[in-house]
């Protein structure tokens, strides 16, 4: 294990992938000369030159569907996008294509391709360039949808990303790319689709952290313990598709409670998802409805005060989990 | 005036256009007597462009093409039967009548597919090309489109990308005169459409699409500059568009003497009359040619009325590729009132149970 940032984690899987097998190739904006805008792919270009590490003009729908056509045809592509809001340039691409192909043409062709991109708010940069938009690829069928947390999943989420059939909609997150953790080193650490970390145990709620909000809610289960007795279990699902709805499930009927975290809007979200899943598969583990603690429902404004109104913080997950228990009445009716 | 290929390979072309046109006739009468679904775009006046240019390609080439791709599939050696089941939504359909008409696929034919989304192929072709370099081949792929795509964004995309990494791809675009009902003077700034890719550093080329010949030649040309010289090219192949963009189409947009002389064109009769006159081919051998396209598509049409629909449990089939270690759900299965009315395709009561409960949960370890 070394103690890395998680995009050094992220770079690192890129490096062992490209090395490991000579198919993989990635497409993007700066991501060669330049480094990557978020410094991803530094030193890329050096160690396996320009045929492999290649800087693309800005042409999102193009590079996307350049890596659906390469996909089909025996290469590995990995498409990093500089940011998750100008992957809706290429939602065309991404949805009609790379999702479809395989089930469209009956199943003769594959698109083994990665899409990479950051999402997140939290850095003043206004409406266009704050999205989290985990939920509209989780509904694409034909997706798969990785959203790490963690240095270490970075890198074993984005391994198996590169080696997986499916094209895979990779979110990180801005503001986790310099956050530390342990990572193992070995060429083998791969972290596979569909099973979710159980980030830390407890027993009187369940608190699903989707992308940054894992954190987030790991950091309130910490308050809550400490503050108001109360033990929260923190899941961090990892994949959104395939999802690993038995470890959620499973938690939710030992504590009976569940809070679902995201940064992204509330209709439609990964919360509306997982409430209505849990409601359908597990109504009787419930003692409450399932609470959603979400991005508001408002294109993320720039100035810093209504920006951070905007988006999920610790003290939102606090009170929702106590408002779950009963256990803080004065919050009831809040936003 | 090109000149005449072997006699072989001149019935070959002829008697390939005149399969399409019988087939596409056929499939509009199936359509009209609802055997077939959804759109039904048909390529009738255009098949000198189809084979003129697929002839200009190896087997070892890719061919990605548009939602009018019946005739793409057949000049590739896609049997009829498979391309018509597709159009009756049947199992044996090229695509497993998951696709349609405006989706035909055949890879074992680098047959690339047919895209429902004007534009929608163009980075795919980037995309397959660019393969075609890195693999160390000398493949090339030629990727149609309409002159109504040369006004999607993808067109200026992926022309200067394929120009700046000097992929090996040309880019043939169909000018059949009109996107869906606007005639191309009221939907491109720019008519001469070989024209518009000089500013994207891909140079243009055009061919009479009407002439299979002609079609041929052009593009035999410039198959050879992209292959040889690793640049993308494009050509404009100038043709007409005897039916309606799709079935449900008044053509309010034109007059019936502008079909009228562009019919007179046909480029069918006219390769026909011209293989009788050179002496390629009698009479006797003309409708012989016909006969056989006719019997062709009567055996397509009776093999697709054969041919099973898709099994209710097929429904949710290749939506992923799954290996051996599967987690976690992958697709949710809602109930379905037509797979219920279809009969119980599997008595599991999964119907709202993550599709993939995990191996490791059948096989009782812990995930």
């Amino acid at each position: 294990m070394a103690q890395m940032r998680y995009r050094e984690a992220l770079n690192m899987a890129l490096r062992e992938e490209l090395s490991r097998d000579e198919r993989v190739v990635l497409l993007g904006e700066d991501i060669g000369v330049f480094g990557g805008a978020f410094k991803v792919t530094e030193g890329l270009l050096e160690e396996f030159g320009e045929s492999r590490i290649r800087d693309t003009p800005i042409s999102e729908n193009t590079i996307v569907g350049m890596g659906v056509g390469a996909a089909m045809t025996g290469l590995r592509p990995v498409v990093e996008l500089m940011t998750i809001n100008f992957a809706l340039l290429a939602f065309d691409q991404i949805v009609n294509h790379a999702a479809h192909i395989h089930y469209m043409f009956g199943g003769q062709a594959r698109v083994p391709l990665v899409v990479r991109m950051p999402q997140g708010a939290g850095h003043q940069l206004g409406p266009t360039h704050s999205h989290c938009l985990e939920a509209l690829f989780l509904h694409v069928p034909g997706l798969l949808v990785a959203v790490p947390s963690t240095a270490a999943d970075a890198k074993g989420l984005l391994k198996t990303a590169i080696r997986d059939e499916n094209p895979v909609i990779f979110i990180e997150h801005e503001s986790l790319y310099g956050v530390r953790g342990e990572v193992p080193e070995q060429a083998d650490h791969l972290v596979g689709f569909g099973r979710a970390r159980t980030a830390r145990e407890g027993s009187d709620v369940t608190i699903v952290g989707v992308s940054r909000m894992a954190l987030t809610a790991e950091r309130a289960a910490e308050t809550l313990a400490n503050e108001h007795s109360v033990s929260a279990e923190v899941i961090d699902p990892r994949t959104l598709r395939p999802l690993d709805l038995d470890t959620i499930l499973a938690s939710v009927s030992k504590t009976n409670r569940c809070v679902v975290v995201e940064e992204g809007w509330p209709h439609g979200g990964v919360g509306a998802n997982l409430a209505a899943l849990i409601s359908e598969q597990a109504f009787d583990d419930l003692d409450a409805p399932v609470k959603r603690v979400t991005g508001a429902d408002v294109p993320m404004p720039y100035s810093k005060p209504l920006e951070d109104l905007a988006y999920p913080h610790e003290p939102q997950i606090v009170h929702a989990a106590l408002e779950i228990l009963g256990l803080n009445e004065s919050v009831a009716g809040a936003p | 005036m090109p000149s005449m290929p072997d006699h072989d390979v001149a019935r070959e072309w002829l008697a390939t256009m005149t399969l399409i046109r019988r087939f596409e006739e056929r499939a509009g009468e199936m359509y009209a007597r609802a055997r077939v679904g959804g759109f039904l775009h048909l390529s009738i006046g255009e098949e000198a462009t189809i084979v003129g240019s697929a002839r200009a390609l190896r087997d070892s080439d890719y061919l990605i093409s548009t939602y009018r791709s019946h005739g793409h599939a057949l000049v590739r050696g896609t049997p009829p039967e498979n391309v018509m089941a597709e159009l009756f939504g049947r199992v044996d359909g090229c695509s497993k009548g998951r696709g349609g008409s405006m989706h035909m696929f055949d890879l074992s034919r680098r047959f690339m597919g047919g895209y429902g989304i004007v534009g929608g192929n163009l980075p795919i072709a980037a995309g397959i090309a660019l393969a075609s370099d890195l693999r160390g081949t000398d493949e090339v792929t030629l990727c149609t489109f309409g002159d109504g795509a040369s006004n999607q964004g993808t067109f200026g995309e992926t022309l200067n990308l394929a120009a700046l990494w000097k992929l090996p791809i040309v880019f043939m675009v169909t000018n059949n005169q009109f996107g869906m009902g606007t005639a191309l003077g009221r939907h491109s700034a720019v008519t001469d459409l070989q024209r518009k890719g000089e500013s994207l550093g891909v140079p243009g080329m055009r061919c009479d699409g009407m002439d299979v010949l002609d079609t041929h030649a052009v593009l035999t040309e410039a198959v050879r500059r992209v292959r040889e010289e690793r640049q993308p090219v494009l050509v404009e192949a100038v043709t007409y568009r005897f039916r309606g963009h799709s079935m449900a189409d008044p053509e309010q947009y034109r007059t019936k003497e502008e079909v009228a002389r562009w019919r007179a064109r046909d480029p069918i009769p006219a390769f026909g009359e011209l293989l009788l006159r050179q002496e390629v081919i009698d009479k006797e051998e003309l409708a012989r040619i016909d006969g056989d396209a006719l019997a062709r598509v009567d055996a397509a049409v009776a093999f697709a009325e054969a041919s099973p629909f898709p099994a209710p449990e097929s429904l949710y089939d290749d939506v992923y590729v799954l290996g051996d270690q599967v987690w976690g759900s992958y697709s949710v299965r809602t109930t379905s009132a037509l797979a219920a009315a279809a009969g119980p395709p599997e008595q599991n009561g999964a119907d709202e149970i993550p599709q993939q409960i995990t191996t490791a949960l059948q096989a009782g370890e812990d995930a």
